[in-house]
């Protein structure tokens, strides 16, 4: 009976997962398709509760579902705050289907767009029904790498086996990946400028209430989350995201502090993880390899890197998120120099 | 065993859905999301065939590491995919002056 309500979990949330994915795909409406994104992402981690990856299932309700569908809502305003912007974009449209229906009046040319409609979904079916076909043939006699992570378990210094992999044996791609995020910080910024303190002046005192409380509450659950990974699901990517999903209601909200905060503790936040993390790997060189730890010290070496990079990692989230490099503060400052 | 399947098979459909919006719609904002889908799709594929036997057993550490390292680099290849997205509509849409004459046709 339960192996039964399960299986039919498992067939609900898959079927939910794809009619998601196919109506975010198909509704023209671009608003509408957020949301469902934002809710495909929550039934996404619940896909991965179910295939036994909590850590995954933690990192895709808050990076994927929290942390995305906020980034396309702001873009999405973005690209509607320019005006003429839209105005293209509505005539490429129009004048795109135009050119549709000129070719698809002649009869000749609507059988050839049909005949290509049916060439490409014929294809991408055979391709689909052959991989099916393929992985349901597939057999594997290798266990995977699990056995030898429990072996080499003890010494990792942390219990749970996923923050043993990804601070520990695989600590190189855990490395690279905090650079790509630095990275792509780096690549926004000197992609587009925003004004920082432009107030809309629109957000009722009770939503600044609300996140008032709201906040605290949340850096509280981040804080938690980095500090349990290294015994449970958690780690540094979730609390950074927790931390990161804070700072976007912290602004969306227009806390008056928020400008106040000067743009060099920012930059130097923003490279404080990666470079502790550098830094402990390159200190490892002393006796041993890049990135290997001493064993006594293992533990608390990598608790150290994850405090660390969760601070990072949730405040580069954040400037993702503002979506350029705010300009404030230093055009304020270059005002005030030329002033005295 | 079955219902494992239907993992596999749900990330091959989603990789397909994401690989045909992403040709089909031309705007920007739908292709970033068109690829979303897509990175979802692999990633439920790839937990899938780690899972050995059947659904909820703890499952091997390595690919749960490598997928949420995947995770949190789709968003910033999203975030900054969207920068960019941005970016082009100010630079294309706000020249403003040869609107209507030759918009450039940036949807395949």
């Amino acid at each position: 009976m339960n192996s039964l309500s399960l299986t039919l979990f498992d067939c609900v949330v898959l079927v939910t997962l794809l009619g998601l994915a196919w109506q975010l795909l198909a509704t023209p409406d671009l608003f509408k398709a957020m949301v469902l994104f934002m809710s495909f992402g929550l039934v996404m981690a619940l896909a991965w509760v179910r295939l036994a990856a909590p850590d995954v299932a933690l990192a895709e309700a808050a990076l994927g579902a929290g942390l995305t569908g906020p980034l396309f809502l702001s873009a999405l305003h973005r690209l509607r705050g320019t005006r003429k912007g839209e105005r293209r974009q509505q005539l490429d449209s129009i004048e795109h289907r135009g050119k549709i229906e000129k070719v698809t009046q002649r009869t000749s040319g609507r059988i050839i767009y049909l005949l290509l409609r049916i060439l490409f979904a014929g294809l991408l079916l055979t391709l689909l029904v052959h991989l099916a076909t393929i992985l349901l043939h597939v057999e594997y006699e290798n266990p995977g790498l699990g056995v030898f992570v429990a072996e080499q378990q003890e010494e990792s210094g942390v219990i749970s086996p996923v923050t043993a992999v990804l601070l520990n044996f695989r600590g190189y791609d855990t490395l690279l990946e905090i650079m790509v995020l630095f990275v792509a910080v780096v690549a926004v910024w000197s992609l587009a400028t925003v004004r920082f303190s432009e107030k809309s002046g629109q957000v009722s005192p009770i939503q600044q209430g609300v996140v008032r409380i709201l906040a605290p509450l949340m850096i509280l659950v981040a804080v938690s989350l980095i500090w349990q990974g290294t015994h449970l699901a958690g780690g540094a990517f979730q609390g950074g995201a927790v931390l990161a999903a804070a700072g976007v209601l912290m602004m969306v909200s227009e806390l008056p502090w928020l400008r106040l905060i000067p743009s060099l503790p920012v930059r130097l936040m923003l490279v404080f993880g990666p470079l502790v993390f550098l830094g402990l790997g390159v200190s490892c060189l002393a006796d041993g390899r890049f990135l290997e730890y001493p064993g006594e010290l293992a533990g608390f070496l990598i608790l150290l890197i994850e405090l660390a990079c969760g601070l990072s990692i949730g405040l580069t989230l954040a400037c993702l998120f503002v979506g350029g490099r705010p300009v404030d503060d230093l055009v304020d400052r270059g005002q005030l120099e030329e002033g005295s | 065993m079955t219902v494992l399947f239907a993992y596999k098979l749900g990330g091959l459909c989603l990789f397909f859905m994401g690989f045909t919006a992403l040709i089909l719609r031309s705007h920007p904002l739908k292709k970033i999301m068109a690829v979303n889908v897509m990175a979802a799709g692999v990633f439920l594929l790839f937990i899938a065939m780690a899972c050995h036997g059947r659904v909820g057993v703890a499952i091997d550490p390595v690919p749960q590491a490598m997928v949420l390292t995947g995770i949190v680099v789709s968003v910033s290849v999203t975030a900054l995919a969207l920068v960019l997205a941005c970016r082009i509509q100010e630079t294309s849409g706000g020249a403003g002056s040869s609107e209507g004459e030759h918009p450039p046709q940036g949807d395949s």
